[in-house]
């Protein structure tokens, strides 16, 4: 057995009398990607800020590539590179001059500065941009200069938080290209993410945390095991109709203000149909139907009995921990 | 971004750190990084540069033009003939001094924009000296007063001042200038990471501003009522600007030297404690 590139045991932190984090354990083994999941205000933020040595934690004790981060901040700080969630980019510099600022800082030398440079503003399309301030810069670019400013010198551990938050679709994919080559060369990722899309497309290892707890932790199929499939949503003209559907299909819910129907579904096309066609062979006219595969709402309703949106303030975990 | 994978050209490994820490021997790199980075800031964005620079001349103008006159007639030893050219020989090394002030304001208000920036938090998680990432604020403002003070004093020279010093006295008028302007840079960094704002980030430093009025900046101390004339004569201002005014006037120098010195020492020690203690604390967001 290896150290584990990252070791949190049985961390604890408040700000004043909000309790963040509430004896978080985890481990990532080198060389993997781990995907923090959770809503905002679910500590993912602070689990970085503690990893990368820029917070303090109340309680339990923390490692990172096998240095202390109360008592070895500075061998943490060697080892890891950190892409926070606001973009963490000299605003008053050119894309270029921001590497070569990262590129001086890692002591590379003038030459091997440049070198990296360039090579980095070619790896992450940024070429053409190099020269221009960042005010010029879209929201992508800025995310891409940002990880790329992470990755002047090859760092054994990597934290990105919220990668993706804000970019669009294409950005995203650009982005998860990025990670995924990271991880080809044996660099440790975790990464926190409001999607679970993105951490079942990234991660080796999902940790779901919720009111500053992890309440899952498991591969991504492991999970999705433990979510219930999509469902159809059913909308009806009227009420008559809306009693009409509820006698004829096995529903999971039932919405008499939205007139609406919720069934159960695996997602595929033969199952649609087969709840049309009974609806229709017994005249029974739907207004509208959407298609819902499993989100994080599921995994957190799955999970935690509350949704991700209402998790926090619902949670009995953390109004325990609210109280203490 | 489709090649990402294959083409990427082996990143370098992050330089071995040296026993006993990565501080002890990049603190002087890494704070010429940080003041190449301040300074690339100045040239960039040059407006708060320009504020330093106008304020002072502004008021120069206006106490030798306007006040100068009445002024210069109640100097010791001034006639009501060459009132307005003796107010401004007494004048100029207050100007200076106030030149220096009031690039604290200039310095606070970029920190305070600094912390807000994700950069900080980056820097924080790096490997690199927390003094340097000051150190390069007071070196780039430090840099920046002094240019103000030449600035200034060319406008002093174009308008008659006509100062009595040697080579010897100017190099010394040059080192002086230069300390007080670290030491008043140092304090600069703490006050804007004590402001809560950008906003507010140049409220405290308004304080340096009006020292040297309170001094013998203006007029002789000895004008002042009693109760005045203690606090003007042991602020720090009064023993910079006789030192200046000693150096380029040839005044008689006393103590003034040595208070001056010592006043900033207490500075520079004050600044760098202050704002080493608030950066732990104050660059997460």
């Amino acid at each position: 057995m290896t150290t584990p590139a990252i070791r949190l045991d049985r961390i604890r932190k408040s700000y004043g009398t909000q309790l963040v984090l509430d004896d978080v354990d985890l481990t990532v083994p080198a060389g993997t990607v781990t995907a923090l999941l959770g809503p905002n205000g679910a500590g993912k933020t602070t689990t970085v800020h503690i990893l990368s040595t820029l917070v303090r934690a109340d309680a339990g004790s923390a490692s990172v590539a096998g240095c202390d981060v109360a008592h070895d901040p500075e061998g943490v700080r060697a080892a890891i590179g950190l892409t926070g969630q606001f973009s963490a980019v000299d605003t008053l510099l050119t894309g270029e001059e921001n590497l070569l600022l990262m590129a001086r800082l890692r002591h590379l030398g003038a030459r091997r500065a440049k070198a990296r440079a360039a090579g980095l503003l070619e790896q992450f399309d940024l070429a053409d941009a190099a020269k221009k301030p960042l005010s010029t810069y879209s929201g992508g670019m800025r995310r891409r200069l940002d990880l790329a400013m992470t990755l002047v010198t090859a760092p054994r551990v990597i934290f990105l938080d919220e990668p993706t938050t804000g970019l669009d679709p294409r950005s995203r994919h650009t982005m998860w290209e990025i990670v995924r080559g990271l991880v080809a060369e044996g660099t440790t990722v975790l990464l926190t993410t409001q999607y679970l899309d993105e951490a079942d497309e990234l991660a080796d290892r999902i940790a779901v945390l919720d009111g500053g707890r992890i309440v899952a932790e498991g591969t991504p199929d492991e999970l999705k095991r433990r979510i219930p499939g999509g469902h159809l949503e059913l909308r009806f003209a009227d009420a008559a109709l809306l009693d009409a559907g509820a006698r004829l299909l096995e529903t999971a819910g039932r919405d008499d203000t939205a007139l609406a129907l919720t069934v159960p579904s695996d997602g595929g096309v033969a199952g649609l149909r087969g709840v049309l066609n009974r609806l229709a062979d017994a005249d029974v006219a739907v207004l509208d139907v959407s298609i819902h595969t499993p989100d994080l709402d599921d995994v957190f309703f799955a999970l935690t009995g509350s949704t991700a949106t209402a998790g926090r303030a619902g949670s009995p975990d953390d109004q325990e921990g609210t109280a203490s | 971004m489709t090649a990402l994978t294959d083409t990427r050209p082996p990143a370098p490994g992050p330089a071995p750190i040296p026993p006993g820490g990565p501080h002890s021997s990049h603190v002087l790199a890494d704070s010429a990084t940080m003041l190449r980075r301040n300074l690339l800031h100045l040239i960039r964005y040059p407006g708060l540069s320009v504020f330093t620079i106008l304020g002072p001349v502004v008021m120069l103008l206006l106490f030798v033009f306007v006040f100068g006159g009445t002024l210069g007639a109640g100097l010791p030893g001034g006639g009501p003939s060459d009132g307005r050219e003796a107010y401004l020989a007494y004048v100029m090394p207050g100007i200076l001094a106030i030149t220096i002030a009031g690039s604290a304001g200039g310095i606070a208000t970029t920190v305070a924009m600094d912390m807000t920036e994700g950069i900080t938090a980056r820097f924080r998680s790096m490997a690199i000296s927390r003094a340097a990432v000051l150190a390069g604020h007071v070196l780039g403002n430090t840099i920046q007063a002094l240019i103000a003070v030449v600035l200034v004093l060319g406008v002093g020279l174009a308008i008659g001042f006509r100062p009595t010093a040697g080579p010897a006295e100017w190099l010394a008028a040059a080192g002086i200038l230069t300390l007080i302007a670290f030491a008043i840079s140092w304090l600069g960094v703490a006050m804007g990471m004590q402001a809560r704002s950008v906003e507010t980030a140049s409220n405290l430093p308004l304080v340096l501003l009006f020292l040297p009025f309170l001094g013998s900046g203006f007029v002789p101390t000895d004008s002042m009522p009693g109760w005045l004339q203690g606090f003007a004569q042991y602020q720090p201002f009064t023993p910079f600007i006789e030192t200046i005014r000693a150096l380029l006037l040839g005044t008689p120098l006393g103590s003034s030297a040595l208070w001056a010195i010592g006043w900033c020492v207490v500075l520079i020690v004050v600044g760098y404690a202050w704002a080493r203690a608030l950066y732990e604390r104050r660059s997460v967001r």
